[in-house]
């Protein structure tokens, strides 16, 4: 694997780019590993890296049934941010803003992580109040937040809609070091990074069977062959049920949601920030890429499923909620929309956690908030891999929190997984 | 769009609906454990194929329906009353 460096830029560009070598090789499966990792996706990927980097574990597989990065890696609106006020779970998103910090350089490879200010409007005194709650609670553990008053909005976003009389906009709860980063190469520099310390990636291979034996996993069968992990991890939030039942283990406090997102033609730079907009039963979010497309999303499809195609009446929805809030939009033309398969969790927090057998290990429930949680994820997963305990910061990100009544759920929202976005 | 065929009002689109949930669950008695509690309100099969589930007809006649749906595909194999009585007025009104 070729670094990616000034010298190397300027070497390869004299000599036609014909010195770069594969981003990651493409290996047979060996017969067992010390750990197979099954889910290709950011997560999968980015345990699979820092159970080499951080615990010196390099005998692992990541198996994926399609293509890396071709899951939910791909079918999100690239927002990062750490507004999180349930112990346990800021300090998780905080860690994992910090990890986005640095991860360019961590990885060698550009993720284009621009901390460009998540900026979340409020409509009301109610809404002001709620809002200042949880961004002082950020405040005291050492999370950056502040409050924008409607002259210092206008002043940073002069077209959002400042005359909707039925939702006026009074200011914005404002996160400068938030912001997003580019998908695929979260994943490309992932699998990149694990790949140079020793894991095998190992694509269009599907799980397709568990054989058990003495209560443990002891081999898995798949689509290029029976593979054998002394420890297994499951990262395939959407169809983590699917592979649950494989094993024989029963129900999961999930159901699997989809969630649509949306990408314009590319126009001039509009949009500095990330603006998210919700009053009323709408919710809406928006950024531009680097290319310049509005990037833009909304709420579920509203009913269980595990289909990656959005239904009309929440691209009518977004449309409709993008029109209140920046009515400069009216005349885009929508691109491409698509829709990605959620696990919805019964209090909208995650887990990452120990499971009924003693050699597998859960990490789902990512619920809308998967794409920013993927370095803490695969930090923290790789660390109870390893280690045979969780952190502090996930000891109640477990399957046991529901029986024991220490929910951890953000909104309030009660045990119905579509109401935790 | 789903098109679900109330059997009160006839095919109406999905956006008139409200999505409930699983359709199967047994709410266990008042004085079983925790455990049954707990896995009747917080666990679920999560199916990825054909399922029952119920939809209330929030914008319609506000009736809660048993629907069996595909999470796959979406495609509908039946719908009826949750209640099984309220499902034998509407077979005598046919």
């Amino acid at each position: 694997m070729t670094k990616f460096n000034a010298w190397n830029v300027i070497k390869n560009g004299l000599n036609g780019q014909s010195y770069w070598t594969r981003q990651w090789r493409d290996p047979e499966p060996k017969s067992i590993y010390d750990v197979v990792i099954i889910g290709g996706g950011l997560h999968g990927l980015a345990t699979a890296y820092y159970l080499a980097k951080n615990h010196n574990i390099k005998n692992v597989a990541v198996l994926e049934k399609g293509w890396i990065g071709g899951g939910n890696a791909g079918r999100n609106t690239t927002i990062v941010r750490s507004n999180y006020m349930m112990p346990g779970n800021h300090e998780f998103y905080e860690h994992s803003l910090k990890l986005w910090e640095n991860l360019s350089h961590e990885l060698n490879y550009n993720v284009m992580f621009s901390q460009r200010a998540h900026v979340s409007l409020f409509h009301s005194p109610g809404a002001k109040d709620s809002v200042s709650r949880i961004y002082n609670i950020m405040r005291l553990h050492g999370t950056d937040a502040e409050l924008w008053d409607l002259k210092t909005l206008k002043k940073k976003i002069p077209h959002l809609n400042y005359h909707n009389s039925r939702f006026p906009i009074l200011g914005a709860a404002v996160q400068k070091r938030a912001g997003n980063a580019r998908h695929d190469a979260v994943a490309w520099g992932y699998a990149r990074a694990a790949d140079t310390l020793g894991v095998d990636i190992l694509q269009n291979c599907e799980v397709t069977g568990f054989t058990r034996k003495n209560g443990n996993i002891e081999s898995i069968q798949t689509s290029r062959g029976i593979i054998k992990g002394k420890k297994i991890g499951f990262a395939v939030a959407g169809n983590t049920s699917v592979l649950w039942q494989m094993a024989e283990l029963g129900n999961l406090p999930i159901e699997s949601h989809k969630l649509q997102a949306f990408v314009s033609e590319a126009v001039k730079p509009l949009l500095d920030q990330v603006v998210v907009y919700g009053v009323g039963g709408a919710h809406f979010y928006i950024s531009q890429s680097d290319k310049g497309s509005m990037v833009f999303g909304g709420d579920l499809d509203w009913y269980k499923s595990y289909a990656q195609r959005g239904n009309l009446p929440m691209v009518q929805d977004v449309a409709e909620a993008a029109m209140a809030i920046f009515p400069s939009l009216g005349r885009i033309r929508l691109l491409r929309h698509w829709a990605g398969v959620m696990d919805m969790t019964m209090d909208g927090s995650f887990f990452i956690c120990k499971t009924p057998i003693s050699n597998l290990y859960l990490n789902a429930g990512w619920n809308y908030g998967g794409f920013k949680a993927s370095p803490a994820s695969g930090w923290y997963f790789a660390d109870l891999i390893a280690n045979e305990s969780p952190h502090n910061y996930v000891q109640n990100h477990n399957l046991e929190r529901f029986e024991k009544g220490i929910n951890i759920d953000e909104r309030g929202a009660g045990p119905d997984p579509k109401l935790h976005g | 769009m789903i098109r679900i065929n109330c059997p009160y009002c006839g095919e109406r689109d999905h956006s008139e609906f409200s999505y409930g949930g699983d359709a199967t669950i047994n709410y266990p008695s008042l004085d079983a454990s925790e455990k049954e509690w707990t896995e009747a309100i917080f666990f679920r099969k999560n199916i990825k194929g054909f399922q029952f589930e119920t939809w209330h007809h929030s914008n319609g006649c506000r009736m809660w329906l048993v629907v069996e749906r595909s999470t796959v595909t979406h495609e509908i194999k039946s719908v009826k009353p949750c209640h099984p009585n309220l499902q034998k007025v509407a077979e005598n009104n046919k």
